[in-house]
C-alpha cells in the first residue's frame, strides 16, 4: 500500500452549520505532490462536496492561496513533503469572510484595489499619431518589482493590521498604487494621495513586515508602504516649509 | 473605504472569524514585532533618565551624588540592563529594516540592502565612539 498522509481540511457548510469544523482525509503521499494535488485528490476520489479555488497550478493566477499549517501559502507551490509526517492543516485565508469550506469572499479586496486607481493616469493624453509612451529599462526597473503582484491575497492573510481593522487598504493595494506612482508615464500620484495618506492608507501600517515574507512573487509590499511613507513625509515638509512651491 | 467590509447584508451566513486579542502570541514573527514596538518604552525611559541626570546636575553636587548612588542600587542596575537589551533589540531590528524603507538609487541602480543597513551601523559606531570619547577623555 502506498504511503499516506493526513490532511485536516476546514469545512464550512453555511446551510448545515454555524461554525467551521475540521475534516480529516487520508491521501496518498507522493514526493512531487503539492497541497493542491492532495485537495484535487480529495475532490475527485473522496469527497466531491469540498469547495476551494484554483486555476493555473503554476503560481501565476493567484487563486489557490490558503492557510497551510497556519501560514499563508499558494497551495500549488507548497509540497506535501515539507510537512512530513503530517497531519497538514488546510484552512481558508485568514481575516476574510468564509463563504464555504476554503472559499473566501474577496469583494472587499477587489474594492480596495480599485480605490487606489491602479492604472496609468497621464497629465495629458497624447494623440495616437505621436506613437507609444516610451520608457527606458531604468525607468521600468524603478517599479517592476511592485508590478509582479498576482493578487493572491496572501499578504492580507499575513497582516494583523488588516485582521484588526478591516478598513485598512492593505499591502497589495498600496504596493499596486506605488507601482503606478513610480511609473514614468504616470502623473496620477496626487489623485492617489487622498486615499493613501488617510489613516486607513499607509499610516495604518505598523511595519510588521510579514506581508513581504509570505509574498510568492517577492513584491515587498511592506517596503512599498514604508517608501511611500517617506515620500509623503517629505512632501508634507516641503509644503510646510515652502508653501509657495506647492503645485 | 466608506462601507464596513465586515458586514454584507445579502450574505448573512458567511462566517466571519474573530481575531483573538492574543494573536501576537501564536507566531514568533508577530511576538518579535510586538517586542520591537514595546521596546520604544525603553527608548523613552533612557531619554527620561538623561533628563533626570541633567536635573540632578542643575541642583548641585549633593543632589547629583545622591542620584548616582540611586543609579548604583541593584534594582536600578537590573532595570537599566533589561532596558539596554531592549534598546539594542530596537536599534538592530530597525537598522535591519531600514533598506526596505530607503530605496536609494545611484546611477539607475538600487543601492544594495547591505550598504544601506551597513551605513546605519557605521553611523551608530561613529556616534558611539564620539560619545565614549567625550565621556572618557577626562
Amino acid at each position: 500500500m502506498a504511503e499516506m498522509i493526513t490532511l485536516e481540511v476546514m469545512r464550512y457548510r453555511p446551510e448545515q452549520e454555524t461554525e467551521p469544523t475540521f475534516q480529516r482525509y487520508e491521501v496518498p503521499f507522493h514526493e512531487d505532490w503539492v497541497v493542491l494535488d492532495a485537495l484535487n485528490y480529495i475532490k475527485d476520489r473522496l469527497d466531491g462536496s469540498l469547495s476551494y479555488r484554483w486555476s493555473c497550478r503554476m503560481g501565476v493566477c493567484g487563486s489557490c492561496g490558503m492557510m497551510v499549517n497556519g501560514e499563508p501559502q499558494l497551495t500549488c507551490a507548497t509540497f506535501l513533503s515539507h510537512y512530513l509526517p503530517g497531519p497538514i492543516r488546510v484552512e481558508p485565508l485568514r481575516y476574510f469572510p468564509i463563504m464555504r469550506d476554503l472559499v473566501i469572499d474577496m469583494t472587499d479586496f477587489m474594492a480596495k484595489l480599485q480605490s487606489v486607481k491602479p492604472w496609468i493616469i497621464p497629465s495629458q493624453e497624447k494623440p495616437l499619431s505621436q506613437g507609444e509612451y516610451l520608457q527606458t529599462p531604468e525607468e521600468l526597473d524603478v517599479y517592476k518589482q511592485f508590478s509582479m503582484c498576482i493578487n493572491c491575497m496572501l499578504c492580507y492573510a499575513a497582516c494583523p493590521v488588516y485582521g484588526l481593522d478591516p478598513q485598512f487598504i492593505g499591502p497589495a493595494a498600496i504596493a499596486l498604487a506605488q507601482r503606478y506612482n513610480l511609473d514614468s508615464r504616470d502623473q496620477g500620484t496626487s489623485q492617489r494621495l487622498d486615499m493613501l495618506s488617510q489613516h486607513e492608507g499607509i499610516w495604518g501600517c505598523t511595519f510588521v513586515g510579514e506581508c513581504s515574507k509570505v509574498c510568492p512573487k517577492e513584491v515587498d509590499p511592506a517596503g512599498a508602504i514604508q517608501q511611500y511613507k517617506l515620500t509623503a513625509t517629505k512632501e508634507w515638509f516641503k509644503a510646510f516649509l515652502m508653501p509657495w512651491s506647492a503645485k | 473605504m466608506n462601507e464596513i467590509p465586515a458586514y454584507t447584508a445579502s450574505h448573512p451566513r458567511w462566517y466571519r472569524p474573530r481575531v483573538s486579542t492574543y494573536w501576537w502570541l501564536w507566531q514568533w514573527a508577530y511576538l518579535k514585532f510586538i517586542l520591537r514596538e514595546l521596546s520604544s518604552v525603553c527608548v523613552a525611559y533612557f531619554v527620561v533618565l538623561i533628563l533626570l541626570h541633567l536635573r540632578a546636575l542643575s541642583h548641585g553636587p549633593e543632589t547629583y551624588a545622591a542620584f548616582q548612588a540611586w543609579l548604583k542600587t541593584p534594582h536600578v542596575i537590573a532595570l537599566n540592563g533589561v532596558s539596554l537589551l531592549f534598546v539594542l533589540f530596537h536599534t538592530i531590528t530597525w537598522f535591519n529594516l531600514a533598506p526596505r524603507a530607503m530605496a536609494v538609487r545611484l546611477r539607475g541602480k538600487r543601492v544594495p540592502d547591505l550598504l544601506i543597513a551597513g551605513s546605519n551601523y557605521f553611523a551608530w559606531l561613529v556616534v558611539s565612539v564620539a560619545v565614549a570619547w567625550l565621556i572618557l577623555r577626562g
